[in-house]
């Protein structure tokens, strides 16, 4: 051959044999690559670089409220408090109406939503939830005088009177769980209450946690005489798709302040107790 | 010779029998065609089979009403509690009105002022509410209290009325031969103004049946609470609604017609 030939087929040889190497060598980095990405897209490497995790939540009593400062205070505030501490970064707060909160986490708002959001299937179609963090069922509110001594199965008998408002939910959970009771049923959810308190029914149904505050506002009249909440779904936290580190590390931290009591401890003292209530109100 | 044939106008061919008939016919299809085209486009899924199990059922124990005939029975009865009680009231006010002691007329007349200028719902709720838990009421005798007490200031006016209409010359004849007030009016003046009360008392009853319904907002079990405890688990809006008009609808009718019978017996003209 040729010297010119030569060259040119060990020029041409050598650069196939450099790309040949380098696309081998290099596979097992773009594999890594597509791992990388997901992670270093997580939402938690974002709020590790910036230092701050931002969480949306609406204002709703007890969940979270503004205190006579205008701080906000509440449940939620607790819970996001203790979850910046434990991944070491500051926090930010941005209460925002209820229908957008989902739109806005989609456009990159906030991380996360913190506001005790129940987990349903719509939702899921758009968003992650984690495990739930809060359970607010329905409790039975119960005229004291009327119910003194009853069982939670003295409950399911044709002497029993419950109201409830018509079409909503303890409406629909008080004849599943009390066939036998008579069901009164009204336009309001406050025509229901006032029954009980007139003593024209034995008790009612509701979402925690009106019937504890009603239980403590006509402490001589109704009381929530059973712990037990019924058709609690749970709330969780709300974040984007696609985010497989950030719902693994939400769960677990989840699910070590539940063993270790604190969350439970927390969803008591602000939905059981009224302790809080001279931060609120004059 | 015959006299001259009275002239045909528009009028007296529209009345004759086949026209009218053929007319009337034209009419009720149209209407029925009309609202059954536009309750077909409106792309409601209308499940009427599902209505008769709320109507009746039969089951191993034989024939048993539905919850729509058990509400209808506690608007009868409901509805003849408050008339008999309204009745009574409004005779009592209409003759403490017609005493001619000015303290029977200022007593009659703020009565009335006071309830006619309520509302019925807001005079429901100062029964049940208000009044309720002093006297101990529970909601069916409020219900009936309200509805007596409401329709009792209509009906004293209706009494008024009949008994004014009544000539004068009655009463002059029974005093002449004697009679004291309350006599004149058992034997003479009360049996002859009934044939002039009929016609507005029969509206008042069907009045009452129909206002009998706005006692569903304190959960009495009659027709209307009935049916919307039905939608509020079946969401069938249109089919409950339209029967539970047809229930009501049927009801009032019985009643006019049967009134009419009765008032065949106190013919209106006097003799």
């Amino acid at each position: 051959m040729s010297t010119t030939r030569r060259k040119i087929m060990s020029n041409a040889l050598g650069m196939a044999f450099a790309a040949l190497t380098s696309t081998i060598l290099t596979l097992p980095a773009v594999a890594q690559n597509a791992t990388q990405a997901l992670s270093s897209e997580s939402v938690i490497e974002t709020i590790k670089k910036e230092g701050v995790i931002r969480i949306g939540l609406s204002i709703f009593s007890p969940w979270s409220m503004r205190d006579i400062n205008g701080e906000l205070i509440g449940f939620e505030l607790d819970v996001g408090r203790a979850l910046a501490k434990d991944m070491g970064v500051d926090v930010e707060f941005l209460p925002t109406a209820w229908d957008g909160i989902i739109p806005q986490l989609m456009s990159g708002n906030f991380d996360v939503i913190i506001s005790g959001m129940s987990i349903t299937p719509a939702r899921n179609l758009t968003v992650n939830f984690s495990n739930p963090y809060a359970y607010s069922g329905l409790t039975v509110l119960a005229n004291t005088a009327m119910t003194a001594g009853f069982a939670l199965k003295d409950y399911n008998s044709a002497d029993v009177t419950f109201a409830a408002r018509r079409g909503a939910t303890p409406a629909t959970v008080i004849a599943t769980l009390f066939p036998e009771a008579t069901l009164l049923l009204f336009d309001e959810d406050g025509a229901a209450t006032q029954e009980v308190l007139n003593g024209n029914a034995h008790a009612t149904m509701g979402a925690e946690p009106t019937p504890s505050i009603e239980a403590r506002r006509y402490a001589d009249t109704l009381s929530v005489p059973f712990d037990q909440t019924f058709l609690a779904t749970g709330e969780g936290f709300a974040l984007r798709k696609g985010d497989p580190d950030a719902l693994n590390f939400f769960n677990n931290w989840i699910a070590v302040r539940h063993a270790n009591g604190w969350l439970k401890e927390r969803n008591d003292y602000w939905f059981k107790g009224n302790d809080w209530e001279s931060q609120v109100t004059q | 010779m015959k006299p001259a044939a009275r002239p045909i106008t528009l009028k007296r061919a529209l009345n004759t029998t086949s026209v009218a008939l053929t007319l009337y016919a034209v009419i009720v299809v149209a209407i029925g065609w009309v609202s059954y085209t536009g309750a077909q486009q409106m792309g409601y899924n209308w499940q009427w089979y599902q209505v008769p199990k709320y109507i009746y059922s039969f089951t191993e124990d034989g024939f048993q009403p539905g919850e729509i005939i058990t509400g209808l029975w506690a608007t009868i009865i409901l509805s003849a509690c408050s008339f008999a009680l309204a009745a009574i009231l409004g005779l009592g006010v209409a003759l403490l009105r017609l005493s001619g002691l000015l303290v029977g007329k200022a007593v009659a007349i703020g009565y009335l002022e006071f309830i006619r200028n309520i509302p019925l719902l807001v005079l429901l709720y100062l029964f049940y509410y208000v009044l309720g838990p002093v006297f101990g009421f529970d909601r069916w005798t409020a219900a009936v209290l309200t509805l007596s007490v409401f329709h009792s200031a209509l009906i004293s006016e209706i009494f008024r009325a009949g008994i004014n209409s009544v000539a004068s010359g009655q009463w002059e004849a029974a005093t002449s031969i004697g009679m004291t007030r309350m006599q004149t009016y058992n034997y003479i003046i009360l049996p002859q103004s009934i044939r002039f009360m009929l016609p507005p008392l029969t509206g008042e009853v069907v009045h009452l049946i129909k206002s009998s319904a706005i006692v569903s907002v304190i959960a009495v079990a009659e027709l209307t609470t009935i049916g919307r405890n039905i939608i509020s688990e079946t969401y069938m809006s249109f089919e409950i609604w339209f029967t539970i008009a047809a229930v009501y609808l049927a009801l009032t009718l019985a009643l006019s017609f049967g009134v009419s019978a009765i008032e065949r017996r106190f013919p209106a003209e006097s003799q």
